[in-house]
């Protein structure tokens, strides 16, 4: 109507509203198939992974299939293996993190200095970070970590030390030893991008002024690291609490629940219990828990959307 | 001054060790892939011996299936590459060009999906799939490996398409082009390097993805992550041939990253590190 009204007037803004409107229509399209996907292929899926939660619902049992209301939740809270699995996590995601970050960024500082081959040395360091994490888990468990033929049983040999059997005997240290070999060359690629970014102006007048090396870290690199810091930490935790295959290849999650994380649980229980509303229950746990950190990420994205805006 | 070039000499070697140190895992894999099989299953660790290409032999020879996984790694691979291109390139080209007040929100929820983990959905694909025919299925697989990659392509694309100066796009408008037309006149010449990092980037993740392709798939539509893991079983039978099989999937994709380091970190923090 009142498009009508407008163009009785004028014809001239008539066609330029709905020219706009056309436009708005075009972007609208060239964005729909985008969304669309995602929502089919994730929002879609995790509502039913919440419906199924709320349903008693076993494949090996069909006949007692039925609405469970917070029964399958009851259930998960009681069961220790679940929170056995919880706190795993959280070691794993902790501990990864500490060590990767603290390690990342002491040899990005290193592999900042100039020296011969730092190209080559730089290279070879971040080169774990591209290998397929079910060939890290092999590596790692038959040809360094086994006890009678891996090399690490043969150095402590060397030293007349009885070889450990790792996996059998520190398995969570074992796995957060094989994610950090992993995630530490990223952090490292990472951190060292973000150092190589430092404004070499304010380094000089910082020298100028008589800062050591240590007031030169703490007021200027540190600062103007933070936000590629947070990325990282962020980032990781991520995959962190996603972390299957190594534990698949090495431990299968074990011995006992030892190294079983909220992934390898869900894993079991749906592929060995069939169970499928309890393993819905504990992935809603999975979602909530990566949620904390996601939200905390989110928030950057949009605070440097912003940023980007005004720019 | 002496002491300052001692103390460089000594952060350059102290960098050596530590590369050395980090990479070893791999050229341990390498030099076993080199080894025989009985060279590669011994207590004391064989560093000295005539290298020999057979364990390859037996990784590539017909009956292992090395190829049959390698086709469907490259397969779903590409194909999740391909076609989350051509779902993120239009709409980060209407986001970063034609924005609108829904915008943000919108770019905002994309990349968010990519940290709903994947156990949060697994248990509904699995079941779909399963009714559906899609389980141990090619195009079941590469849609997933979509979806995963999906975000980051978006979020990537978006960014390049960012770092166009928008005048040139306005200009192109003014002269009377259509939407579609700036976009593959104008826009995507531009962005190309950035689209081919982003392309790489996708496709080096799918290759190494492992969860969707242990749960979604058994030995039709298996992957080389699948095979590869199981050989987990193993007790010391084929360290060899599987040292070979292991450095034949991972190479490529090694060379791929080393090449693509400085994308890698653009695409993977989101555009917070260039």
């Amino acid at each position: 109507m009142k498009a009508m009204s407008r163009s009785i007037q004028s014809t001239v803004p008539a066609a330029e509203a709905s020219g706009a409107r056309s436009f708005a229509r075009t972007t609208r399209l060239l964005m729909a198939p985008a969304v669309i996907f995602l929502l089919i292929w994730m929002l879609v899926p995790l509502l039913m992974t919440i419906y199924y939660s709320f349903q008693q619902y076993n494949l090996m049992m069909p006949m007692y299939n039925g609405f469970a209301g917070v029964g399958n939740y009851a259930i998960l809270l009681s069961d220790p293996t679940f929170w056995k699995a919880l706190a795993n996590t959280l070691i794993i995601v902790l501990a990864s993190l500490v060590v990767t970050v603290c390690l990342g960024l002491a040899l990005a500082l290193l592999f900042n200095r100039t020296f011969v081959g730092r190209g080559v040395a730089r290279t070879l360091a971040v080169a774990p970070f591209f290998v397929m994490p079910v060939v890290t888990g092999l590596i790692w468990k038959n040809m360094l970590f086994h006890p009678v033929y891996g090399l690490f049983a043969w150095i402590a040999r060397q030293f007349g030390l009885e070889p450990t059997d790792w996996l059998a005997h520190y398995p969570m240290l074992s796995v957060i030893i094989m994610i950090t070999w992993e995630w530490t060359p990223f952090a490292l690629l990472v951190l060292l991008t973000g150092l190589q970014s430092l404004p070499e102006d304010q380094l000089e007048a910082a020298k100028l002024d008589g800062a050591n090396a240590w007031q030169e870290f703490k007021h200027i690199v540190v600062p103007h690291l933070g936000q590629v810091l947070y990325v990282v930490v962020m980032l990781e935790s991520i995959f962190f609490l996603t972390s299957f295959a190594e534990i698949y290849t090495t431990t299968s999650g074990g011995p006992g629940t030892a190294t079983t994380n909220l992934p390898y649980y869900i894993f079991q229980t749906v592929f060995q219990q069939y169970d499928i509303g309890i393993a819905s229950s504990a992935a809603i746990g999975a979602v909530v828990l990566a949620n904390v950190f996601a939200i905390m990420l989110i928030r950057y994205i949009a605070g440097n959307l912003n940023a980007g805006a005004a720019r | 001054m002496n002491s300052s070039r001692f103390a460089n000499t000594a952060f350059g070697v102290l960098a050596w060790i530590v590369a050395l140190l980090i990479f070893f895992p791999i050229l341990w894999l390498l030099l076993t892939a080199f080894k025989t099989e009985q060279q590669a299953f011994t207590v004391t660790p064989t560093f000295w011996f005539t290298p020999t290409i057979e364990s390859f032999k037996t990784a590539l020879a017909q009956g292992s299936g090395y190829w049959h996984y390698a086709w469907n790694s490259a397969l779903t691979a590409v194909a999740s590459t391909v076609i989350g291109l051509a779902l993120a390139v239009p709409a980060a080209y209407a986001m970063a060009f034609y924005p609108n007040k829904r915008t943000d929100f919108l770019l905002v929820w994309m990349v968010s999906t990519k940290f709903i983990p994947a156990v949060g959905v697994l248990i509904p694909i699995f079941l779909v799939y399963k009714t559906v025919g899609l389980l141990d299925h090619a195009l079941g697989l590469t849609l997933l490996f979509t979806a995963m990659n999906l975000p980051i392509i978006v979020w990537m694309v978006y960014s390049y398409f960012r770092d166009i100066p928008k005048d040139i796009v306005e200009a192109a408008d003014i002269d009377g082009a259509s939407i579609m037309q700036t976009l593959f006149k104008v826009v995507l010449p531009l962005a190309l390097p950035g689209l081919a990092s982003t392309g790489l980037l996708a496709l080096i993740l799918a290759w190494n993805e492992s969860f969707w392709s242990i749960t979604m798939t058994d030995h039709r539509a298996a992957t080389l992550a699948v095979y590869i893991a199981s050989f987990k079983s193993a007790e010391g039978l084929f360290w060899a041939k599987m040292s070979a099989a292991s450095v034949l999937a991972i190479a490529p994709i090694i060379v791929l990253g080393w090449f693509t380091q400085r994308q890698m970190v653009r695409g993977l923090t989101f555009g917070a590190v260039k």
